[in-house]
This record gives C-alpha cells, structure tokens and sequence, in this order.
C-alpha cells in the first residue's frame, strides 16, 4: 500500500480568522482506499482543516489535488460534485423527512416534474445492502430512527454520489458500543470499494482498530504521520500534547479547608453517568476530557440547569437530589457557562447590568434601584480584573473576549459564590487575560472558596488546580493530586488509554 | 477503578413504537376533534345539523378559509409565517371589482383577484429572501401596508360592481344544478388535492420540507433555499388571491376592511391540523380538517343560539388545546 500515489494531497494549508492562525502551512495526503485517522487535541485544528477541504471554508494559502486534478470547491455542494462528501459531528438530517427523501435530498430523480419515488427508493434501498444493512427502510422517517441508524442514513447519502473520499468527524461521539461496531464494519465495506475514509477522533483505541494511517495536528500545524501499525500509542500521544509551556501560571498559596460539597453518583440526562467527588473550601478541582466527555454536563447538571436524573448532592453536609438554578444560587453556587456568547451573557446590555443582575440588592434603596451605585460597585470590579472598557455602560458585545470573560468572571465575585463551576474559562482569550484569571482563581481559593475548573487545555489544569479528574465518555474516571499528573498521562486517560 | 469504556445510554429504545403512536395521533387527533365537534352538535340539533342542506353551508362557509390555509399550510411546513393574508383578501375583492366597475370581462377580474394575492405573495418573499427579514415582521409590514393600499385603490369605501357569474361561485344551491356543490367548494377540493399532490410527489414538495425540517442540511444538498422560499410565498398569494376572489363572490362588492383578522383563523386552521410553527410538520388535510372543525363550531353554536362572545372563546380554547397536544407528542 506503501507505494500508491494519493488520491488526495493537501499542500501548505494556511487559514485564518482575525489574528489567530487556525491552520499554518499544514500538508496531509490520503491514499485510494485506506482509513486515514486525523488526530490531535481539541482546538488542534482538524475541523478547520476538513472545512477547507469540503468547501466550506476558502484556505488563505496552499493547493489541493484530487485524483490528479486541481480541485478549489467554493462551497460544500461543488465539493460534494466532485467527490469528497462530509459526514458531521452533529448529523444533518431533516428529522421530518423520511430516510429515502434525506438521502436524495437535492439531487431527486424526476419524470414530467414529478419524483420517481420507486425508482428513488430502490436505489436508496440496493446503498443500505451494499452496506450490509438492508433493514432500514427507506421510509421510515428520520426522527423515528436511532442515532446509529441515522449515522448510516449520512453514510448513504455520501455513497449515493459516488463519493471519493468520505469525511467522518468525531463519528462515534454519540454512538453506544453496539452502533460504533456496526460503523467499523460499514467503513471495512468501504475500504473493500475503494473509497477513502478521514476519520476524524479522539479515541486513539479506534483510531487502532480502523486506521491504515494517521496524521497528528497540533496548533493548526502538521506535527507527525505514520502507519498506524508501527507506531506505538505512546508515541502518538507524544505528537499530540508535546508542545512547550509558554504561560506563567501565577500560584497563590491557599490551604484546603472543610469538606463542602458532596457529589455522590450524579447522572443526568443522558450525560454524566454515576460521577461522584468531594470538593473541599479552598480546593481548586480541576476536570479533564475530551469534548463531549460529559464535563459540561457535570456542572450543569449540578447547578440545576440539566435534569438530574440520579444521585445525591449534599452541600455543607445538607443532602438533596436535585435543585433549581434559584435554589443553587441561594446555597452559594456560581456558574460561568463554556458559552459565553449565548448564555454567559446579555451581550447587548453593560457592564454594570451584567455584572449585577444577579444581586441587586447593594445598589437598591428603598426599593429602587440607584444606576449610580450599580456603576460604581461596577468600576471596583473592573480594577479588580484589570477589564480594559471605556466605562461602567459599555455594552459587553463590544468588549474583547478576555474582557468579556472578565466581566463574566467579575459577575460570580459580585454575587460573592461560595462554590464557583467554571466552564472553560479561559477558551478563546489572549494570555494577559488568562494570567488575570488565573491570579483571580488563586485568590478565590485563598479567601477559601471552593472551584472546580473544567478545561481542555492540560498545561493550565496542572498549573493551577490542587486535584486533577478526568471524564470519558460521561464517567469521572479519575481523580489524583495534580503533582501525580503529567500531560501525557492526562492525554492517555481522556483518550481511554488510561492503565 | 472503572474504566470508562462505551458505556452509554442506548438510543432511546423502542423509538419507533414511539414514532407510531406520535403518527397515529397526528393523523387521527384532527379527525378525532372533529368528529366529537360533530357529534356533540349533532346531539344538540339531531334535525338540522347533519342535514345534506347544512352540510353544504359549512363546506361554503369553509371555502375562504380553507383556500388560505392551503397557502399557509406551505408557510407553515416551511418554517414561516404570513400575516398579510387578510390584508391580501381584501386587497383582492377590491382589484376584482375595480375590473368588473370598468366592464372588463369577469374572467378577467377574477384573473385579477387571483393575481393580486400572487403578486402579494411574491414581495412577501422578495422581503423575506432578499431583505433577509424573518417572516413576522416581513408579513406584519406587508399586513398593514396592504390594508391601506386596499383602502386608497377604494376610496375607502365598499367599491360596487356590476353582477356576474363571479357572484354565483358561492351560492349554496348552485346552478347548473347536477353541479350539486358550489363552485367555490369544487374548487377548494381541487385546490387540496393539487396542493396535497405537489407536497408529495414534486421536489418542490419536498424541498418545502426539508427546509422547515432542518435549513442548513437543505442548504448543504444544494437547494436553492431562496428560490424554494420566493416560490412558496408567490404561490401562497396565489391561494390567497383565490380566496379574495371567493369573498369578492360571497360579499358581491370589493370591501377593504373585510377579513379583518381572517389570517388568524387561517393559521390556527393549519396548527388545529398539526402544523407546527417550527417547521417540518403540517398536512393538507389536517389543515382542511382544521377549517372544518372551526366552521362546524360556528355553524353550530349559530344553531344552538350559543352567543358570538362564546364561540370566540372556544375557538381560542381549541387553538390553545391543539399545540398543547402538539407539545406533548413532541415531547418523549
């Protein structure tokens, strides 16, 4: 296999967006009927890199060659033409349509303006046999199916047009074991004919049990590529994390305190899955995992926002099994939400609303509100966490990411949490702003308040938590000191190769 | 320590039984909500309700909006909203008697009626696609714009027309006679059934759905979203022009201040049938059912001698009552 010539060759690859370099000069080939993985960490790149190869997306630089040809789509229909067919992470079916109209969606047979339904449905019918799975009818509606049928309705609307090469993005992230199985054997039938799979994952065990070849990204470069087969696990991983340390992380001493929150067998709906912990008073507790591994839904589930569907939560020694957002907030938790765009904030209201809407009362009189002292209880908080805003009535969408993070950081302070969930923090801002953060949290933690920090960037969870947990696939599968950690052993235990 | 190998959930086990249940209530609550409007009136009027006589008055009394809601029903399954549709009503009984008081031919004025609502229809798209303005707002514009045009093209006054065949499209005893329904029903089947045909077996149908179903999926299988929507739009004026032209018939003058509020009707016609306001789900003949249990009701409630304030009331009730049950299938 060594020795044929590709069938689709990226050269120089350079996108991007503002002043962030998403993809610098990044090649990647893949030969005519292999399974080449695509890996790296969250953020590496590799979305952007199959955007540009779709059509969704125009590189700054560089060329691509299919099957010999020149080949610069403009939009994922031209790409789709001429051979390359994209399955996504989140699947895109229209639910009400039924299997046969989703799969020849936009390329219907017609006779007289009328559909050739039986012609249409014996052909989407012979796609799902050649996939070995002639028990979806084609129509049955999509929105009755499982989420592993409704990945092969994908599959067969990428064969359907002859497809190249076909693209699956994180393909088994919603997929239970049985489905995942069936997925391996539908890309084995793939291969047989010659079509070429990108498989996109953060499992390194699939990516060993269905890949000829691999290729590592990190920090939208290209860091390594290989056979699969001669390349030990470690070494892969190495590729992936091994970049060098290039922010401070300021200590501020704190001492862990008493016990103050209890999490026994949390699950939600359908993430996490029977995750349990102890958070002490001054305690920063760190959780690792991958996108999708249920970190999100951990603190959402146990601020109130997700349904809890079992477990027990006990705060300061008070048990329950489950509360409103409301009832969390009176019992002293803060949430700063991962989106912070949508959730995190009212992006067209000002920094003195933002900051106080949640506790109003020390800028009430009489029961009226003073704008005044809501502006000056603001501009403290601004020094504080050095927001860089021309004032207090700025309007947040205005403001930079890291000052918009600030502001929703400097919300939790004012409404003065005693148990703060922060949700990637520090994603998508400049290093002063994280550095600011970073010295905020250490503070927090000394004037004893306790913080569990969700992130997927490893080098920060080392530098600033006491406790390190990593979640796979909805499970809380470990929790050490953070001095017992390194990057590596990090990376392998969020990928499931934990031993 | 356990590892946290592929154990999750399974997928909602038993989905398509789920899926059959949610299907049978689709297609039966309708059906069910209106035979129980039937029975109960006919229990109440056991002598005149179900006569052959007053059935043919519901069916006309149906006709307009019937014909509204097959436009809206494309709307609607599309992910949009009209609410000019009552403006567009009376804009159209005032262009057909505008033709008919100069003495242009009939089949011309009713043309112009028709073409009215179209012509409606198209710049509601045209704002909508092209202005990229959510359907609303776009319609609320036009709901108000169109009213006024009406009423300046009338002198905002009723517009008086000589008599022709267009004002006996809605008579109930209809002549010829072996036509045994008024034109204006015939046309309403006729329309249901083309627009019921178009939805299932043409690609415009198709892409109807797939639009309110999911946007971006359509637009990724390269659909011509805009076009599909200018498309829907024009031929929802188009419906609604018709139904112009059948007020213009039953009121025998142009009216601009007719239809005051009709498109409510229309829509809830269309969400009584199991269209949903998200998109992706609708049916003709849920919402030909939709317009039928809203005219059984009035008719009965005329009947019984139940007061006009507490036909209102249940009406609202219903429409309420139908999206609720909507939630509840589409919740698991």
């Amino acid at each position: 296999m060594a020795e044929m010539k590709p069938l689709l060759e990226m050269q120089g690859i350079s996108k991007s967006f503002g002043s962030t370099h998403a993809l610098t000069d990044v090649a990647f080939d893949v030969r005519a009927g292999e399974v080449h993985a695509l890996v790296g960490e969250n953020g590496a790149g590799k979305s952007t890199l199959m955007k540009v190869l779709s059509g969704a997306l125009k590189p700054d630089r560089g060329t691509i060659r299919l099957k010999g040809n020149a080949y610069r789509p403009t939009s994922p229909i031209e790409g789709r033409r001429a051979g390359v067919a994209m399955i996504y992470q989140e699947l895109t079916l229209a639910p009400e349509l039924t299997v046969e109209a989703n799969v020849m969606l936009g390329i219907e047979e017609k006779r007289f303006g009328l559909l050739g339904l039986k012609s249409m449905a014996a052909r989407v019918r012979r796609v799902f046999e050649r996939l070995n799975h002639p028990e979806i009818d084609p129509h049955t509606l999509v929105a009755d199916l499982g989420v592993g049928a409704r990945q092969l309705v994908e599959v067969a609307r990428a064969l359907i047009t002859d497809a190249a090469v076909v693209v699956m993005d994180e393909p088994t992230s919603s997929l239970s074991a049985r489905d995942t199985e069936k997925l391996f054997e539908v890309i084995a039938s793939l291969k047989e004919r010659g079509v070429s799979v990108i498989y996109i994952s953060h499992f390194l065990e699939e990516v060993r049990r269905v890949a000829d070849r691999f290729t590592v990204l990190r920090d939208g470069h290209t860091v390594g590529t290989g056979d699969v087969a001669h390349t030990p696990s470690d070494e892969i991983i190495r590729l992936m994390v091994g970049r060098q340390l290039d922010e401070m992380f300021p200590k501020v001493d704190h001492e862990r305190g008493e016990p103050i929150l209890e999490v026994e067998a949390l699950s939600g709906d359908p993430l996490p899955e029977s995750v349990g912990f102890t958070l002490h008073e001054g305690e920063i507790l760190g959780v690792a995992g991958l996108v999708g591994a249920g970190r999100t839904e951990t603190v959402r589930t146990l601020f109130g926002l997700d349904r809890l569907r079992a477990g027990r939560v006990a705060v300061a020694g008070r048990a329950d099994r489950g509360a409103t957002p409301w009832e969390r907030i009176r019992q002293g938790f803060g949430l700063l939400s991962e989106d912070r765009k949508d959730e995190g904030l009212a992006q067209n209201l000002s920094l003195a609303d933002n900051i106080a809407l949640p506790h109003l009362a020390p800028y009430a009189r009489h029961g009226l509100l003073s704008p005044g002292r809501m502006k000056a209880g603001c501009r403290t908080w601004m020094d504080t966490l050095e927001i860089k805003a021309r004032g207090a009535d700025q309007q947040v969408v205005d403001l930079s990411g890291g000052n918009q993070q600030k502001v929703a950081l400097a919300r939790l302070l004012h409404q003065d949490a005693a148990i703060l969930l922060l949700d990637e923090p520090t994603r998508g801002i400049d290093v002063g702003s994280k550095v600011t953060i970073y010295r905020q949290i250490g503070a927090l933690a000394k004037a004893r308040k306790a913080i569990v920090y969700v992130s997927s960037y490893l080098p920060e969870l080392l530098g600033i938590c006491d406790r390190i947990g990593v979640m796979h696939r909805g499970r809380l599968v470990e929790i050490r000191d953070a001095a017992e950690w390194t990057e590596q052993s990090l990376m392998a235990c969020c990928v499931g190769e934990n031993q | 320590m356990e590892r946290g190998n592929k154990i999750m959930a399974p997928p909602a086990a038993g989905a398509a039984q789920t899926g059959k249940l949610r299907r049978f209530f689709n297609v039966f609550g309708p059906f069910l909500g209106l035979a129980l409007v039937v029975v109960l009136f006919h229990c109440l009027e056991p002598d005149t309700f179900l006569s052959f006589y007053n059935l043919k008055t519901v069916a006309t009394q149906t006709v307009i909006v019937a014909l509204g809601a097959m436009g809206m029903t494309l709307i609607i399954i599309s992910g949009g909203i009209d609410l000019s549709v009552g403006s567009v009503i009376a804009l159209s009984t005032v262009a057909a008697a505008l033709g008919l008081d100069a003495g242009w031919n009939p089949l011309y004025c009713f043309a112009l009626g028709v073409f009215a609502g179209g012509a409606c229809g198209l710049l509601n798209g045209l704002i909508i696609t092209r202005l990229k303005i959510v359907p609303f707002i776009a319609t609320l514009g036009m709901f108000s714009v169109v009213r006024g045009v009406a009423m300046y093209l009338a002198d905002e006054q009723k517009v008086d027309a000589p008599r022709s065949w267009i004002d006996s499209l809605m008579d109930i005893n209809p002549e010829p006679s072996w036509l045994v329904l008024p034109p204006g029903v015939w046309l309403m089947i006729f329309a249901a059934l083309l627009v019921a045909g178009m939805l299932r077996y043409t690609a415009f149908g198709r892409y109807v759905f797939g639009i309110g179903s999911n946007e971006a999926t359509a637009r990724l299988c390269g659909i011509k979203v805009e076009r599909v929507k200018l498309g829907i739009y024009a031929l929802a004026g188009i419906f609604t022009g018709l139904a112009g032209t059948m007020q213009y018939s039953r009121l025998t003058v142009g009216d601009p201040t007719v239809a005051m509020g009709l498109e409510l009707d229309i829509i809830a016609a269309v969400v009584i049938g199991g269209g949903s306001l998200s998109g992706g789900a609708g049916s003709v003949l849920g919402s030909m059912i939709g317009a039928f249990i809203m005219a059984f009701l009035k008719n009965g409630c005329d009947l019984v001698g139940v007061p006009n304030y507490v036909q209102k009331i249940i009406i609202g009730v219903i429409v309420v009552a139908a999206v609720a049950v909507d939630q509840l299938r589409h919740r698991k």
